[in-house]
């Protein structure tokens, strides 16, 4: 049964830090910045918790049950403790330990978005096979022409008064779109964190 | 804040929660039953879960790598409500399912929302910590160790749902790739654009706030849908009511 007392806590704390959001009170911020920190030191410490989960038991078991491509599982607990060592004992602020991981982790995030433009290319190549419908034809012929808007290829519409005003036009268009997808995601954010708020939806707490 | 936008956002939050809590009452459902607009993803989902169970295979729910203290949580939360559905969904299924996170506190949440799924179909033995994993601490870390999930041959059924950026490409072309069902939403554009490219169902703008309100009659889930759009409504006057003063020069 999901506790009442835990669900009264969560409103009653939710409300004063949407309270101290609107208002300037003194007393509401005394109130609320302890409990923003506590819930940032909570945060830190699930965050902790998972890594060891992550760590210690998913890739522990995938070695134990010789999973196939067990080698990363290794590589990654071995990187996990060498960096766990190294942070305790010169500290996470030292600019080697900073140089250390930002020299690895950069170059490899940087090369799997590299990766990613040509996945996004290829998939885009088999787009239409999938979405063949009124809607994914529009994608379609949107993409091309958006590609085309934003590659300079009218760049000689601004000697053309009519040309430069339909190309100005064209530009706004995904701007219109894109505020209108945002208000959606505003509205549907609201009403979620309201219900979240007063306790109506809570798929956790046990 | 200035004092017209506090009161304006107060005014806001009061309205919604009052319109919630209005049409998720008796009289009001029974007087006013709610109508929604068919939305194939979804259905496909749900007709997806009770394929999986009947196969036996397992289904995997990546909620994405917001952290629960960014305005982004709600996504995060519209995720936590799915993998709470599919847990009791595919409760009676052979192949308990898997949620992957890119966040520490959603992690720990994802397992507290599996233990409650598995207790409440009585399959609590089943239950282990790592179905609800956090697959990477950064964006790409998070996909890296999310696609080790998909790429396992008994995950037949994926939904990526949450807070995604534009790498999430990764997962859903991986999983179609697979030939596995892919349902995707993310309340971020980059991420939408993506995954209606390369995902078999994507899910587009507010699509997303309403999964919940379609995989189980919530009275609070389907409330909340019916005031998005008198609030959609609105706007829609405020906007036009605004445009139209600014051309009679009146603002």
């Amino acid at each position: 049964m999901k506790s009442p007392i835990a669900a009264f806590i969560g409103f009653l704390v939710g409300a004063i830090v949407l309270a101290g959001y609107f208002t300037n009170s003194p007393l509401l911020a005394s109130i609320r910045n302890p409990i923003l920190d506590w819930t940032v030191i909570l945060a830190g410490v699930a965050g902790l918790i998972a890594i060891l989960n992550l760590v210690f038991g998913v890739h522990m078991k995938r070695i134990r049950d010789k999973a196939p491509r067990q080698a990363f599982s290794y590589i990654l607990i071995l990187s996990f403790v060498v960096v766990l060592i190294v942070g305790i004992l010169a500290g996470p602020t030292h600019p080697v330990v900073q140089k250390t991981v930002t020299n690895i982790q950069v170059p490899v995030e940087t090369s799997l978005m590299a990766v990613l433009a040509i996945t996004l290319a290829y998939a885009s190549l088999r787009f239409l096979q999938r979405q063949r419908n009124w809607m994914g034809i529009t994608f379609f012929i949107a993409t091309l022409f958006f590609f085309l808007i934003n590659s300079g290829v009218f760049s000689f519409s601004a000697d053309l008064p009519v040309l430069r005003t339909i190309v100005s036009a064209a530009h706004q268009l995904p701007v219109a779109g894109a505020r209108g997808i945002l208000l959606g995601i505003a509205l549907g954010s609201l009403a979620t964190g309201i219900r979240i708020l007063i306790g109506a939806d809570r798929p956790y707490n046990n | 804040m200035n004092v017209t936008a506090s009161s304006a956002g107060i005014l806001i939050v009061l309205v919604t929660t009052a319109l919630i809590l209005v049409f998720s009452s008796k009289p009001v459902r029974n007087k006013f039953p709610a109508m929604f607009r068919r939305i194939p993803a979804i259905l496909r989902f749900k007709r997806a879960v009770g394929v999986a169970v009947e196969e036996g295979t397992g289904i995997h729910v990546s909620l994405g790598k917001s952290s629960l203290l960014q305005p982004s949580s709600t996504s995060a939360f519209i995720g936590l409500s799915t993998l709470n559905r599919v847990g009791q969904l595919s409760g009676a299924g052979d192949t308990p399912p898997i949620s992957t996170s890119g966040d520490g506190s959603l992690a720990v949440m994802s397992q507290d929302v599996l233990v409650s799924a598995a207790r409440e179909t009585g399959t609590l033995q089943a239950y282990h910590p790592d179905q609800g994993q956090l697959s990477g601490v950064t964006p790409l870390s998070y996909v890296a160790g999310a696609l080790t999930v998909i790429e396992d041959p008994s995950i037949r059924t994926n939904v990526l749902i949450g807070n995604f950026g534009p790498e999430a490409g990764y997962l859903s072309t991986a999983s179609e790739e697979r030939g596995s069902f892919t349902m995707a939403a993310s309340d971020n554009l980059a991420a939408q654009a993506v995954f209606y490219a390369t995902a078999g169902e994507p899910l587009i703008g507010e699509e997303l706030y309403a999964v919940p309100a379609y995989l189980q009659s919530n009275p609070f889930h389907v409330a909340s849908l019916r005031v998005q759009d008198i609030l959609r409504w609105g706007i829609v006057a405020v906007l036009i009511g605004g445009a139209i003063l600014k051309l009679a020069g009146l603002i």
